[in-house]
């Protein structure tokens, strides 16, 4: 039982584990934001899965890691911006909206990639990383903490961002009445379309840089279904957070580490189940739930389509 | 005013299905027919300029579809095959939506119900013949469905947790459990894939009149019929109806709601297992690790697409089996991955937000 | 009184709004003078709110013109109001009930993109002192008493500039003494030189506060009464006037009910008690119980009504008896027969009836047909339904008969009961409960929204039924409705009864007493 104890397995969990939750925090930010204002995302794996795409294109042509991010940001938000139209602006029902985008994203970028790569495969190089000094030179832990893409680091400085965000400016105030009471917003001069706009769309964005994550630092390619429901999971966790932001930087870690246990335990050759490992932070998630079940708290107008003149 | 595809239409079909004068029938037939087919044509038209930009040939391709999918004997026959379990997963949420319970953990709820069956199925047949076996599997099938949301039902009935959340949940430990029960304990020591025993073919559904169509596609019709009966004409149809419209109203005129949100989450989910049990004793035969169709998935649009009237839906389930698997042989003709039916399908319900928006705009101008 | 005085702060001309169906605003002219308080009077139904929305910027009008100071002006958005200084408080909250009173000011007020809190409290704390009250600013609104809240949204709508106040029917939840309040508040403003526009359709406020009155009647404009015209009158020439106005001409003073109280009450004295509360009790999340310790005795053929400012556990009262809602302990008798455990439906086959006051809400449900609208407290039993399977003939016989009995305005029983209006649809939620042996009916705010024919109509049934034997539980938070219909009045404060009063005219005051917590 040393083995499980030895520096290479916690640090080969660590690092792994850090990989697979920052785009899992990246979605989770975006559709807590989302909700926030009243617009439940479903379509959060579909602007991933576009973001990866586009991310993976992009990094392929230019070598910057960074590049990709971005432009795997914008590749979400544009998807967002179909969330936008047809839920903001149309009042159609936004669940089916969301199974659509998911369905249509993942549909494009799998014909697309097969249109370009599908002969030659590409991958990416390793991403370079960001060793803070100092802590990343702590044993064990250190390298799978603070030797990672500085991505890594930009979500938690994110998800602080958000916090402040709500409690401190003018926008973050609106999108909580238009979550909570878009009519009462409106009275008050804001504008609850526009209010959903900007957070549908800042929830695009974020999800986009987490697909983009995921296909340019974990896998290093783009395969259809690289996501494999990160953004389901990011829906999962925004619900977990009720509200508060840090939830979902917890949760996504816990998700992380069982997921990488995977290579971790391969890496020492130990077998046990590891599907009955990845099935444990789901377990733990239902257990908070119907714990705190009660206290869980979704904004009123969740769902629903704002329009002025029907009330 | 009307939501747009909202989870409870409408329909006025449900309540005077007789009475009505024959004019306004017509007229709201078209009026369906426009708002449901438009969208079609449209995802057509868009889907075979998404062909064009690859370098494909669209009327090559969809050509290739027809010709594969419905008429050539085979990919005809494939099709209906393909159906069955489709159907039983319609019928599933054709109770679910209406009420307005998202039960979106159809996958989870399937491929479970499909393990326990390719478990049980192989070890039971030897000592039984099909008048026992099947009912015993479909029962175990639909019992597992259903008691994979309990969980979801309960955390909805009793602390008003939204049901999304927690069946998409469901579905992710479902599949993780299934792969477990696959890799652990049901796998067949007898090959190196992870895989459970393969039922004997001679032990599957038997086929109607000769084709290689099994009774699963007679299961999947009576099944969606029957939920179309029990939605417009019974007592219990109504009161699911009104809780999904209205839930206040239906606390208000003393409907148990937990008990209704309860068998919502019970039935719905323990067709989607009985789904499962159609495609592996009528099909498959056996589970693979790792076996996700994600049938639950992509048959929502179809039901809204349908909204939610049973007939509508055996077309537009019939449909896509075609466009499956006309579409599987016309992508590997074109070079294509297999993904170009999933967009046709997410184009069809992005159309029919935007016609269904058009069309309470028309109804709004003509009250003025 | 100087021309500037007399210069309309606010003008609205020949303004129109029609919706399917109705018109609800027909060419209407309004104007608003600086340090008046105008009221803006009418019924239910009258085109009151659709005026105050279109000079909120809720509404854009079809037709007519809006002028600010002599120079015309677009109001699109409650933005555009809000920068032309006029601030509205609606019939409907519109304050976020999850967020504190502070963030509540500064949504859509604070134009910069950090929250100014320091600048806020400021603000908040010049408003409370100009309108001499007190509230946290760091509470949650939803945690707020109605009053408070009430108040709060009059800072609100004062919050960016102090020229004109809309208040859309403010006093449906206030006490006597908190209208009085209220109306003290008003005057402070005006001498300030505020406009305000106060709308009702309470006579007496209108005679109390205004200093001049507009009459609207069936979406027109039908008489304004100029400050002159209102001084040197009597009270009653006054009244009678404006009801003139506000109903036509003959029906003035034709709604006084003829009272045959006396031989009621001897008559009831012979009735047994039929239906008693004993010491109910519920629980809400808060510490205090919402229901505490009610018992009430009602004897066959009464009229109980129950008065209170909304809020203080009528609602709840009323579910408690209909079923809807478990009671944490205490007793319901129907005749000797213990019933609260029962369910709705098998109360409901028992006699006992719940005309809910959210019609729209839980009443109905609006794109089902008033046919099955009309059975869905008896969702599969017979004879609308057979073996669980749906009888239609059955139950559209009965829809029309009700259709014809309760005399409600609709092409067929077929319709949505969405498509009917709020008079006609409460017809059939009348007629749907007292169908069948009713024995005890709680009517929740019966009359609510309905014009005054309807509502006569409705409380006549309501006496006409417990003639005939039927109990009835009037709750109402209108008084003189509750004195003309009932026969003892009990009055409701934070869930318990402070007192009952046998009814006549002239208890109002003691009435009020009771509503603020007072015991008798």
């Amino acid at each position: 039982m040393t083995d499980i104890l030895s520096t290479v397995f916690l640090a080969s969990l660590l690092s792994g584990g850090v990989i697979s939750a920052v785009p899992l925090i990246y979605a989770g930010l975006g559709e807590a934001i989302s909700e926030r204002s009243g617009v439940l995302n479903l379509g959060l794996e579909g602007m991933m899965v576009a973001g990866a795409y586009a991310g993976f294109v992009a990094t392929l042509n230019s070598g910057s890691i960074w590049f990709g991010l971005f432009v795997g940001g914008i590749a979400g938000l544009v998807v967002s911006l179909f969330m936008v139209g047809l839920c903001v602006y149309l009042n159609a029902d936004q669940i089916v909206v969301g199974i659509a985008l998911t369905l249509g994203a993942t549909g494009v970028t799998a014909l697309l990639h097969s249109a370009q790569y599908s002969k030659s495969y590409p991958r990416l190089p390793k991403a370079g990383v960001l060793s803070i000094p100092l802590l990343s030179k702590i044993p064990v832990v250190g390298v799978g903490l603070f030797s990672q893409h500085a991505s890594t680091y930009l979500v938690l400085v994110l998800v602080a961002g958000a916090m402040w965000f709500f409690r401190s400016t003018r926008i973050g105030l609106n999108i909580k009445a238009a979550g909570d009471q878009p009519h009462a917003l409106e009275a008050a001069g804001g504008n609850p379309r526009r209010t959903r706009t900007v957070a549908v769309m800042t929830a695009g964005f974020l999800a986009g840089v987490g697909g983009a994550h995921i296909a340019l630092i974990g896998a290093g390619l783009f395969v259809p279904g690289v996501t494999n429901g990160a953004g389901d999971i990011g829906i999962v966790l925004a619900m977990l957070a009720r509200g508060k932001l840090w939830w979902i930087v917890a949760g996504a870690g816990l998700i992380g580490v069982s997921l990488s246990l995977t290579t971790a335990l391969q890496l020492i050759g130990l077998n046990i189940p590891i599907d009955a490992v990845q099935m444990l932070p789901f377990l733990l998630i239902i257990v908070v739930l119907f714990i705190f079940g009660r206290d869980s708290y979704l904004p009123a107008a969740l769902c629903l389509p704002y329009d002025r003149e029907a009330r | 005013m009307t939501v747009p595809l909202s989870p409870a239409p409408e329909n006025d079909d449900l309540d005077h299905p007789r009475s009505d004068k024959a004019e306004s029938r017509l007229k709201r037939s078209l009026t369906t027919i426009s708002v449901s087919v438009l969208p079609v044509v449209a995802a057509i038209i868009v889907g075979g300029l998404l062909l064009l930009v690859l370098g494909r040939n669209p009327f090559l391709f969809y050509s290739n579809v027809i010709s594969h999918g419905l008429i050539g004997s085979l990919g005809r026959q494939e099709s209906l095959i393909r159906m069955a379990p489709l159907l039983l997963l319609a019928a599933g949420l054709m109770v679910a939506f209406p009420a307005g319970i998202w039960n979106l953990g159809g996958d989870g709820q399937f491929v479970l119900a499909g393990v326990v069956v390719a478990a049980l199925g192989p070890q039971m047949a030897p000592y039984t013949n099909g008048w026992i076996l099947f009912p015993v599997l479909f029962v175990v099938a639909f019992a597992v469905g259903a008691a994979w949301s309990i969980v979801p039902g309960i955390m909805k009935a009793w602390l008003g947790m939204n049901e999304i959340i927690t069946t998409l949940m469901a579905t992710f430990l479902g599949l993780r459990l299934s792969a477990l029960l696959v890799k652990e304990f049901f796998a067949d020591p007898s090959t190196t894939v992870p895989q459970t025993k393969v039922l004997p073919v001679k032990d599957r559904l038997p086929r109607i009149f000769g084709t290689r169509v099994n009774i699963g596609l007679v299961i999947g019709i009576v099944a969606i019929l029957g939920v179309h009966y029990m939605m417009t004409r019974t007592a219990f149809g109504l009161r699911l109806r009104i809780v999904g419209m209205n839930p206040a109203a239906a606390v208000h005129a003393g409907m148990n709601m937990k008990a209704l949100t309860m068998s919502i989450f019970l039935i719905s989910s323990g067709l989607a297992g009985m789904a499962a049990a159609v495609q592996i004793v009528g099909v498959d035969g056996v589970v693979r690790a790792e076996w996700n169709p994600a049938f639950g998935f992509t048959i929502v649009p179809l039901v809204f697409l349908a909204r939610f009237n049973g007939p509508a839906v055996i077309g537009f389930v019939g449909a896509f089996a075609v466009l499956q698997i006309g579409g599987e042989w016309a992508s590997r003709q074109a070079d294509l991955p297999n993904y170009f039916v999933v967009v046709l399908v997410a184009l069809m319900l992005l159309f029919l937000a935007v016609s269904e928006y058009l069309q309470s705009r028309s109804v709004r101008a003509g009250e003025r | 009184m100087d021309d500037d005085e007399l210069k309309p702060a606010v003008e609205l001309v020949d303004i129109t709004k029609a919706f399917p169906g109705v018109v609800a605003n027909d060419a209407i002219s309004f104007s608003l003078r600086r340090g008046e308080v105008h009221i803006l009077l009418g019924e239910n139904g009258a085109g009151k709110s659709t005026l105050i929305s279109i000079l909120s910027g809720m509404l854009t009008p079809d037709a007519g013109q809006i002028i600010i100071d002599g120079e015309p002006a677009e109001i699109r958005s409650p933005r555009d109001a809000l920068d032309a200084g006029i601030g509205t408080v609606y019939q409907h909250s519109l304050l976020v009930p999850t967020l504190t009173v502070l963030d509540n000011m500064m949504l859509g007020t604070n134009r910069s993109f950090r929250l100014d809190r320091v600048h806020a409290q400021k603000r908040m704390h010049e408003l409370t002192q100009l309108l001499d009250v007190e509230i946290d600013p760091d509470a949650r609104v939803g945690d707020l008493a109605l009053g408070q809240r009430q108040q709060a949204e009059i800072i609100r709508a004062l919050w960016s500039s102090e020229r004109v106040l809309v208040l859309d029917e403010p006093t449906s939840m206030l006490t006597p003494q908190g209208v009085q309040s209220l109306g003290r508040v008003m005057r402070r403003l005006a001498e300030r030189g505020l406009s305000v526009v106060f709308i009702t359709h309470k006579l007496n406020e209108a005679i109390d506060f205004g200093d001049r009155i507009t009459v609207l009647r069936r979406g027109r404009k039908v008489g304004e009464l100029e400050p002159l015209q209102m001084v040197g009158k009597g009270v009653d020439d006054l009244k009678d006037e404006i009801i003139a106005l506000m109903f036509g001409a003959s029906s003035a003073g034709a709604d006084a009910n003829p009272s045959g109280n006396i031989e009621k009450a001897e008559w009831l004295d012979q009735q047994p008690v039929c239906f008693r509360l004993v010491d109910v009790e519920i629980q809400g999340d808060g510490p205090k119980p919402i229901l505490d310790g009610i018992t009430l005795e009602l004897r066959r053929g009464e009229v109980l009504g129950i008065a209170g400012i909304d809020g203080n556990g009528q609602k709840e009262l009323a579910e408690v008896i209909a079923g809807q809602r478990p009671l944490l302990h205490g007793q319901v008798y129907l005749d000797d027969k213990e019933i609260q455990r029962l369910s709705v439906a098998k109360r409901q086959d028992l006699g006992i009836r719940y005309v809910t006051d959210d019609r729209h809400g839980e009443g109905t449900v609006g794109q089902l047909s008033i046919a099955i609208n009309s059975v869905i407290k008896r969702i599969g039993q017979r004879p609308f339904w057979r073996r669980t399977r749906i009888r239609h003939a059955v139950i559209n016989e009965f829809a029309r008969t009700m259709i014809a009995e309760q005399d409600v305005r609709t092409p067929n029983e077929k319709v949505p009961i969405a498509t009917l209006s709020g008079g006609n649809m409460q017809k059939i939620v009348v007629g749907r409960e007292l169908a069948k042996g009713p024995r005890v009916v709680v009517y929740n705010k019966p009359t609510y929204g309905l014009d005054v024919k309807t509502m006569q109509v409705v409380l006549n049934q309501i006496v006409e039924q417990a003639r005939r034997g039927t109990t009835a539980i009037l709750i109402s938070t209108e008084l003189d409705e509750l004195i003309s219909a009932s026969d003892r009045i009990a009055v409701m404060y934070e869930g318990r009864i402070t007192g009952i009063l046998p009814s006549r005219p002239g208890i109002e005051a003691q009435l009020g007493e009771l509503m603020t917590g007072a015991s008798a």
